[in-house]
């Protein structure tokens, strides 16, 4: 088998065989039911992380995306409050907002060549300070374009329901998994990731590169808070706190490289699935805390962590026998 | 020569100069088509500079590259690159984590609908490939084939792109007899296509192997060039090392030690990969020079000598008493000091100053809890900024910005301040000016007579012999001999790089 | 001596600056800012306050600045924070007594600290990635620790380091002082600080040079644990509680943030204790300053971002060049040269 794909399979195998054990206990996990919810709950989060996809396989990191989302949903239920536009013009307004956002971080980290860890810190404490600056209560939104929304789904055998907003983190996946595999934009992200020098030399235009990988982050950050202002019908500047850190972990679990340059979108949808998948069975069993989530979530952190670390130590010393 | 018409490539009297050294000095270079020119020289010698400068990695200070006849202006590689000078470095610049196909095809991938083709691409690189004599899944990464595959697919990718001559830079140094073969099926297929083909390498037997003509630089000067079956090996290695053989200075003072029990004793030591073991005697008050051309194992030597890469075999003895000596610190522990050829990456602590520099090794080996106090480190930087005369307007000044030199006589005073006994210099002259140079012979022979063991690699020859008591030759990364008293001259020496050489030609 | 203080001063005087101008701002606006008044043998006062209330992020940025002088980081303190709370807590009320509950609570800090400097160190795993392990799981073992309950203690001996006073100083204040000149004392004094810089500058030349590089890094995210141990302590003992959910949360990156204000630079090397500690300073005296000019809290956050953007455009290494190129074109033109090599 490649080597490339041993994360990807790795994640897979989890998530089937911890599936098969939640099923086995709790057969009703099986359910279209619960399949529906997990893809619902998890919607916001599977959208940004595709963006952060993007970014860790560019070898970059992305905290804003967390503020990004709870800006997203406060700008919305401010305007959708106090002015009469519709949410598919405000929904335009803040994509291009959060788009520009993530393009303007893109910028600061490739021209005054910053870490992109402190550069979208400052990014983190501007967007959730906007958020703030625009209310600090918690907003409801109650559009009736926001119910009708809602009612959109479509019903699966077993009374089970992908809802408009699962459906589009699927369709956002699908989107993901296209643009990183099949367009030259995608393979110059894994250029980035593999090396910023060497991809130079080999003429990728690294600035413009740079700028829209950040940018692409910044709309689907943006999206995933119309999603989530969608999912709890209200803006709350205090929401969302800590997505980027889910996502990031999504991310690595589903089997992307954290140093950049090796991995999958779809992985990072398996890597959601396990995420929820812990939730959903520490739900379902009621007497197990919910704190062995987090514990849980870090000890595959490091267990993905640890197994890339072999990987790449074991292919330099298969080459050096080469 | 620069009238033949047959010239695809004329460099004529190309400047480049850096502050302080003039890298290239109105160098010429001509590629014919159709030919594969070996640029030969040792480090420092130039051929990097040149070559960046054809590629446009630098701007010349002077002189003009005409490409066919044409005066071309290359701003940078890609540039070059769209010129049709294409270039293959021993690192292989191209993406590990890339497919073979992304790699070829970076930046033009064919599209159908907007969307990367990925078949039409996969069968493109197919075909680009078998022109090589290479049938690979092109859909793996890059990382997961040998070096010798990647090096292929980079010069497909470069021949693919520029298509009038190729640049290959040390393309062979890690590959293996089967493997250059290979390589050298590919060189002659596309020097019968006409393209004109510059290699630079260290390994002399390819370069009379594959090359048509040869043009040897050092210190920034052209030698000479001259058609391979008219030149003798003896020659070319003169060309490159040897200044002027007739003028062989040998300080016969240091012969003096020769005889007496050896202090140190290495018994098949060695370090597999990196170095065949190997036995070697060191007495006190001696100089042991290592000799050998670029890659011959000179470096390695030292790092298994001083535990920088362990050593996997052998034993080691001080005045007869076995010594572990698997890493820096315990090499420091037994007085051993190293001063490495890298300078910029293994050498200075570029952020901190001259001072922190100097005393560094001596408050390792000390331990954190015994700080060296502010007044005796200014003490021992002061008296070695004097002794050693390092430039410096002040010992708190960072060392990144002293010049080369000084900062090898800083690293220098760094060993120096732990009172070594035995002491390793790894190209202790390299890239440093005239003045500081001299001084630097010097103080090795003031070492030798303080009764220091020192080994010291260098690929000047005139100054081995003038330091050195005795002289191990090196060759493919195994000791091939030893020279002491008389016969220590750059002659012998010369010779005795060029015998181990046909040995291994024939 | 004048000389080394001078230099001292001078390596200071930015973040010296910045405070000032900002103290002197408030009180433009606010006369009664600089009051200090002394109550049951007590100082009271907004400049006492801005020192107390900043206690936990001057205890991280500590820790934090060894760590990012290793040209490391350490996004685990914050967590650590609430693991060590959250084992003060349930250590006290179990019936220890008030010194075994500290000595506990630091080595489980320190031994946080073990595990990320191993995975640093020793599996070479990159500084930020080895620490995201703890911070993610982290708060769940804090709640494992306190069973999700925010588990409240009453002891007085305790709760004395969180409000409690020590000639005049609440004890955050007194903790924190005293901590950190000790550590700052460790670091110059001995050749600590000597050793760290030179392996954030460079780690190979180090080894190369007999510096025991693998036991020092260990050792710099132990210190960076330890801090977090008592901050998290502090934490606690101000609260009468360990709250495992919010305890330190987020100060990880103030602490980043208070390290990067101290100017030392985020790719390791030169770094002052001393500088981050006014770092910390600062960003609390502007924390409490907008609290007290009646501008919404929210603004904070912006003004946080403003200054690390401010700090990046100073620190940027293309800024910088183009600076130096003006200031000292010879000298420019030798660094390049040397690179080019």
């Amino acid at each position: 088998m490649k080597q490339k794909y041993l994360p990807l399979t790795a994640t897979i195998l989890i998530f089937v065989l911890s599936y098969a054990l939640c099923a086995a206990q709790y057969p009703n996990i099986l359910s279209t039911r619960v399949i529906g919810n997990l893809l619902t709950d998890n919607a916001f989060l599977g959208i940004a992380a595709v963006g952060m996809t993007f970014v860790i396989l560019s070898g970059g990191i992305d905290l804003s995306v967390g503020s990004v989302i709870a800006f997203t949903g406060v700008f919305l239920a401010v305007v959708l409050e106090h002015t009469s536009m519709h949410p598919i013009m405000a929904f335009a307004l803040v994509l291009g907002i959060t788009t520009l956002f993530g393009a303007l971080m893109g910028m600061i980290i490739h021209y005054l060549e910053m870490p992109a860890f402190i550069v979208t810190l400052a990014g983190m404490f501007l967007a959730r300070g906007m958020a703030f600056v625009l209310s600090i209560d918690s907003i409801p939104i109650k559009h009736p374009f926001y119910a009708t929304l809602k009612g959109f789904y479509y019903k699966l055998p077993g009374g089970g329901r992908i809802t408009l907003i699962g459906g589009l983190m699927l369709l956002v996946f699908a989107a993901g998994i296209l643009i990183a595999h099949r367009t030259r934009f995608g393979t110059n992200v894994y250029a980035l990731g593999g090396g910023t020098a060497t991809a130079k030399l080999m003429g990728v235009p690294v600035a413009s590169t740079t700028v829209k990988i950040y940018a692409l982050s910044g709309l689907l950050a943006g999206l995933s808070g119309i999603v989530f202002s969608l999912y709890t019908s209200a803006g709350y500047s205090l929401a969302a706190v800590g997505v980027e850190l889910d996502a990031i972990t999504a991310v690595v679990i589903g089997g992307t490289l954290l140093t950049g340059g090796s991995g999958f979108v779809a992985g990072t949808l398996v890597g959601i699935f396990i995420q929820g998948l812990i939730q959903t069975y520490i739900t379902f069993d009621g007497s197990l805390s919910s704190w062995w989530t987090k514990i849980l979530i870090g000890a595959l952190l490091f267990a993905f962590i640890l197994l890339q670390k072999g990987i790449i130590h074991l292919s330099r010393d298969a080459r050096q026998r080469a | 020569m620069q009238t033949s018409s047959d010239n695809i490539l004329s460099a004529v009297r190309i400047d480049k100069g850096f502050p302080g050294t003039k890298a290239l000095d109105k160098v010429d270079f001509h590629l014919q088509r159709g030919e594969v020119h070996a640029l030969l020289g040792e480090n420092g010698a130039g051929k990097s500079t040149l070559i960046k400068c054809l590629t446009g990695a630098y701007r010349r200070d002077g002189g003009n590259i005409l490409l066919d006849g044409v005066e071309v202006d290359p701003r940078d590689t890609f540039d070059a690159q769209r010129l049709g000078i294409g270039t293959v470095y021993q690192e292989v610049n191209l993406l590990p984590n890339l497919s073979v196909a992304e790699n070829l095809f970076l930046g033009r991938q064919p599209r159908r609908f907007g969307m990367v083709d990925i078949r039409a691409m996969n069968r493109k690189a197919r075909e680009l490939l078998s022109e090589y004599e290479l049938k690979l899944d092109v859909t793996r990464a890059l990382a997961s084939y040998s070096v010798a595959i990647q090096q292929v697919v980079a010069i497909a990718r470069a021949v693919d792109l520029s298509g009038k001559v190729l640049i290959l830079d040390e393309p062979t140094a890690s590959l293996d007899a089967h493997e250059v073969a290979m390589l050298f099926r590919i060189v002659r297929r596309l020097k019968a296509r006409g393209l004109g083909i510059i290699f630079i390498t260290h390994f002399l037997e390819q370069v009379y192997e594959i090359s048509d003509r040869i043009t040897v630089l050092r210190n920034g000067r052209l030698v000479g060039t001259r058609n391979t079956a008219e030149l003798d090996r003896r020659d070319l290695i003169a060309m490159m090392i040897g200044r002027e053989l007739a003028a062989e200075i040998h300080a016969a003072e240091a012969h003096a030690a020769e005889g007496g029990e050896p202090r140190y004793r290495f018994r098949n030591y060695g370090r597999r990969g990196r170095i065949d073991p190997f036995d070697l005697d060191v007495r006190a008050g001696e100089v042991v020079g290592i000799a050998g051309l670029l890659g011959s194992g000179r470096t390695e030597t030292a790092e298994v000598l001083f535990g920088a890469h362990r050593a996997d075999s052998g034993t080691a003895e001080i005045d007869g008493r076995r010594v572990d000596l698997s890493s820096p610190r315990a090499a420091i522990r037994e007085k051993f000091g190293f001063c490495p050829e890298d300078r910029k990456t293994d050498g200075i602590v570029g952020d901190l100053s001259v001072r922190e520099n100097i005393v560094l090794a001596l408050q390792a080996r000390r331990g954190w809890t015994r700080p060296i106090s502010r007044a005796e480190q200014n003490r021992l930087a002061d008296l070695y900024i004097r002794a050693l005369d390092i430039r410096t307007a002040d010992r708190e000044k960072p060392i990144k910005l002293l010049s080369g030199g000084n900062q090898q006589k800083a690293i220098l005073a760094r060993w120096l301040a732990t009172e070594p006994e035995f002491l390793i210099l790894d190209e202790p002259t390299r890239g440093i000016d005239v003045g500081a140079h001299a001084e630097i012979v010097r103080l090795i022979e003031s070492l030798r007579e303080k009764g220091m063991s020192l080994i010291v690699i260098s690929s000047e020859l005139e100054e081995l012999v003038a330091y050195s008591t005795r002289i191990i030759v090196l060759r493919d990364r195994a000791h091939v001999a030893e020279l002491g008293g008389e016969r220590i001259t750059a002659h012998q020496i010369v010779e005795a790089i060029a015998a181990a050489n046909e040995r291994r030609a024939s | 001596m004048t000389s080394i203080f001078r230099t001292y001063l001078a390596r200071l005087l930015p973040q010296l600056i910045a405070l000032s101008a900002i103290i002197i701002a408030i009180s433009m606006t606010f006369p009664g800012f600089l009051n200090l008044e002394i109550q049951n043998g007590r100082l009271y006062g907004s400049l006492i306050d801005i020192l107390n209330r900043g206690a936990p992020v001057v205890l991280l940025a500590i820790g934090m600045t060894v760590v990012i002088a290793t040209k490391g980081i350490d996004l685990s303190v914050g967590a650590v924070m609430a693991i060590c709370g959250a084992v003060a807590a349930s250590f006290i009320t179990s019936g220890h007594s008030l010194f075994e509950t500290i000595l506990i609570t630091l080595a489980v800090g320190i031994l946080c600290g073990v595990w990320n400097g191993i995975l640093v160190a020793v599996l070479d795993i990159q500084p930020i990635i080895a620490t995201l392990v703890l911070m993610v799981a982290g708060r769940g073992i804090a709640q494992l620790v306190t069973e999700g309950a925010i588990l409240t203690f009453n002891d007085p001996g305790l709760i004395f380091i969180g409000s409690g006073s020590f000639a005049g100083l609440p004890m955050p204040v007194v903790v924190w002082l005293v901590f950190g000149v000790l550590v700052a004392l460790l670091v110059r004094q001995s050749a600590l600080g000597m050793l760290i810089e030179a392996i954030g500058v460079n780690r190979q030349a180090s080894t190369l040079s007999g510096v025991l590089t693998p036991v020092l890094l260990i050792a710099a995210y132990m210190l960076s644990g330890l801090c977090a141990a008592i901050g998290g302590i502090i934490a606690a003992a101000d609260i009468r509680g360990a709250d495992a959910n919010n305890a330190g949360l987020w100060l990880e990156l103030d602490a980043i943030l208070a390290v990067v204000v101290g100017g030392t630079s985020l790719l390791g090397g030169r770094f002052s204790i001393a500088a981050s500690v006014l770092g910390a300073i600062i960003i609390q005296a502007i924390n409490t300053g907008i609290l007290l000019s009646g501008f919404p809290p929210e603004f904070n956050l912006i003004i946080k971002a403003a200054i690390i953007v401010f700090i990046l455009v100073l620190q940027s290494p293309r800024f910088r060049t183009s600076f130096a190129f003006l200031a000292f074109p010879r000298r420019a033109a030798k660094t390049t040269e040397q690179e080019a090599k």
